[in-house]
C-alpha cells in the first residue's frame, strides 16, 4: 500500500501552487487561532478549559503542512536527468520547487508550532 | 546628556520597579538582551570563520550540514526556549473577588479614576491613582472619547484604552513610593500633558487614605473656603465638577473633592499650588492646548485666587 501510494506521489507535479499550500495553511492557522480564541473570550467571557476545536484545527493544520513536505520530499529525490547537463530541464525545475516547498514546509510546521504555544501556556483571556 | 538624565529617573522607567509585572518584564527583557547578543555573537563568529576559510574547508555535504544545524535547527531551538520562558511570564495573574477593583477611564485630557473595593462604597477621584502594596489590583481600563494607553512603567506593561470596550490589567505592586504614569497614545494635544502620579502604600495606609476619601469634602480653612466655594458656585464650576458634599456634582470633568491632597493638578501638568490653580482656571489651554474646559479670562485674579484657596483646602 505504501509503495502504491509512493508511486502515486511520484508521478504528482509539485507547482508553484503546491509550493505555497504550507505557508498559507500557517497563515489560515494564523488568523484561525486569533479568531478561535477572540470568539471564545467574547461569547463565554472565560478562556476553553479545554479547547477541543484549537487542538483539532491545529492538528489538521499540521497534517496538511506535513504531507505536503513528504509529498516534496519525494519528489525532490526524483533522480536527475543523464548528462549532460547543458540547461535547466523540467525534472530541474520539478526537483527545485519540491526542495522549495519542503523548506517552507519545516518553516510552517514551527510557525504553526509557535501560534499554538500562547494556548498552551497563556490560557487567558486578560 | 538627554540619555544620561533620564537614566537617573526613577519614578516612571521600566528600570525602576515596583510592580511584580513590571519586573517579570525587566527580566525578560534582560534574558532576552543576552540571548540576542549571544546569537549576535555567534553569527559573526560564524561569519569571520567563513571569510578566513580557506577554500575547501567545508565539504559540500559539511556546509549543508551547517547551513541545516546553524541555520535551521540551532535557530529553532534558542527560539523555542525564549518562547517557552516568556510566555509564562505573559500569563496574568489570577483575581480573586476579594481583590480590589479600580476603574481608570482616559479621557481627554485627564484620567477618572473610580476605586470598587470589594464589600466597600466605590469612590471617584482623578488624576492621582493609589495602590496597596502586596495586594492584587485589578485595572478596568477604557476610553470615553479616543483611544488613550494607559502605563505605569514601574509597575506592568502599558494597556490601551478604547471607546466601547473594557481592558483588564491585574497588577501587584511590591513597595511603597511615589512614581508616575502616562498616558502612550497619541490622543490629541495634550496628549503627552496626560500624565498621573501613582502612589504605592501600604496596606493599612491606603485603606485609611480610601476612607478619608469617601467623606464628603472638608475645607480645613473655613474663612477662605466660604468666599471660594461661593465664587466656585457662582462661576458655574459645579456645572462640570463635583465636590461632594457641596451640591456641586458635575461630571463632565474631574471630581474635585480632595483635589488638595494631590501632588499636582491638571493630570500632571502643574504642580498643585494656589498659583498653578488660579492660572489654570482663567487660562487652561495655555497649560493644555486642546483641553475642553473654557478659559475664563474675565475672572478677577483676586476671584480665581479665592477659588484656587478654596480647591487647595480640599484635603
Amino acid at each position: 500500500m505504501i509503495d502504491g501510494l509512493h508511486q502515486r506521489i511520484r508521478a504528482l507535479h509539485v507547482t508553484l501552487w503546491t509550493l505555497i499550500v504550507p505557508p498559507a495553511t500557517w497563515a489560515s492557522h494564523f488568523l484561525f487561532s486569533y479568531l478561535w480564541a477572540a470568539v471564545h473570550c467574547a461569547k463565554t467571557g472565560h478562556f476553553a478549559d479545554e479547547p477541543a476545536v484549537f487542538w483539532t484545527g491545529t492538528g489538521l493544520a499540521a497534517i496538511v503542512i506535513v504531507a505536503s513536505g513528504w509529498i516534496a520530499l519525494v519528489q525532490a529525490r526524483k533522480p536527475g536527468d543523464h548528462p549532460p547537463h547543458n540547461e535547466g530541464t523540467e525534472i530541474d525545475r520539478l526537483r527545485f520547487l519540491a526542495y522549495a516547498t519542503l523548506l517552507l514546509a519545516g518553516l510552517s510546521v514551527v510557525g504553526v508550532a509557535f501560534t499554538a504555544l500562547p494556548v498552551l501556556f497563556i490560557d487567558n483571556c486578560r | 546628556m538627554a540619555l544620561a538624565l533620564s537614566g537617573c529617573n526613577r519614578r516612571q522607567s521600566t528600570f525602576a520597579t515596583f510592580g511584580e509585572e513590571a519586573a517579570a518584564i525587566d527580566h525578560l527583557a534582560l534574558v532576552m538582551t543576552i540571548g540576542a547578543v549571544a546569537v549576535a555573537i555567534g553569527v559573526a563568529a560564524l561569519m569571520i570563520w567563513a571569510m578566513r576559510a580557506r577554500p575547501g574547508a567545508l565539504s559540500l555535504r559539511g556546509g549543508e550540514r551547517l547551513i541545516l544545524i546553524a541555520g535551521g535547527l540551532l535557530p529553532v531551538l534558542l527560539l523555542l526556549v525564549l518562547l517557552g520562558y516568556s510566555l509564562p511570564v505573559m500569563r496574568p495573574r489570577a483575581v480573586a473577588p476579594a481583590d480590589m477593583r479600580i476603574d481608570v477611564t482616559g479621557e481627554q485630557f485627564w484620567w477618572r479614576v473610580g476605586y470598587a473595593p470589594p464589600g466597600g462604597n466605590p469612590v471617584t477621584t482623578a488624576n492621582e491613582i493609589r495602590v496597596p502594596v502586596g495586594r492584587t489590583v485589578l485595572f478596568r481600563l477604557r476610553g470615553a472619547d479616543v483611544i488613550h494607553s494607559f502605563w505605569i512603567p514601574g509597575l506592568a506593561g502599558k494597556m490601551d484604552m478604547i471607546p466601547g470596550r473594557t481592558n483588564e490589567l491585574v497588577v501587584r505592586a511590591v513597595r511603597p513610593g511615589l512614581f508616575r504614569g502616562q498616558c502612550t497614545e497619541f490622543c490629541g494635544l495634550s496628549h503627552a500633558l496626560m500624565a498621573f502620579d501613582v502612589v504605592a502604600m501600604e496596606p493599612d495606609a491606603f485603606e485609611r487614605w480610601l476612607a478619608s476619601q469617601r467623606q464628603p469634602a472638608a475645607a480645613t480653612a473655613p474663612a477662605t473656603a466660604h468666599v471660594g466655594a461661593a465664587l466656585f458656585s457662582r462661576y458655574g464650576c459645579g456645572g462640570c465638577h463635583t465636590v461632594r458634599g457641596t451640591g456641586q456634582d458635575g461630571a463632565i470633568g474631574p471630581d474635585l473633592t480632595h483635589v488638595g491632597g494631590r501632588r499636582t493638578i491638571a493630570a500632571g501638568a502643574l504642580p498643585n499650588g494656589e498659583e498653578a490653580i488660579a492660572h489654570f482656571i482663567r487660562y487652561p489651554a495655555r497649560t493644555k492646548p486642546g483641553v475642553r474646559m473654557p478659559a475664563f479670562p474675565h475672572m478677577s485674579e483676586a476671584d480665581a485666587h479665592a477659588i484656587a484657596r478654596y480647591l487647595g483646602d480640599l484635603r
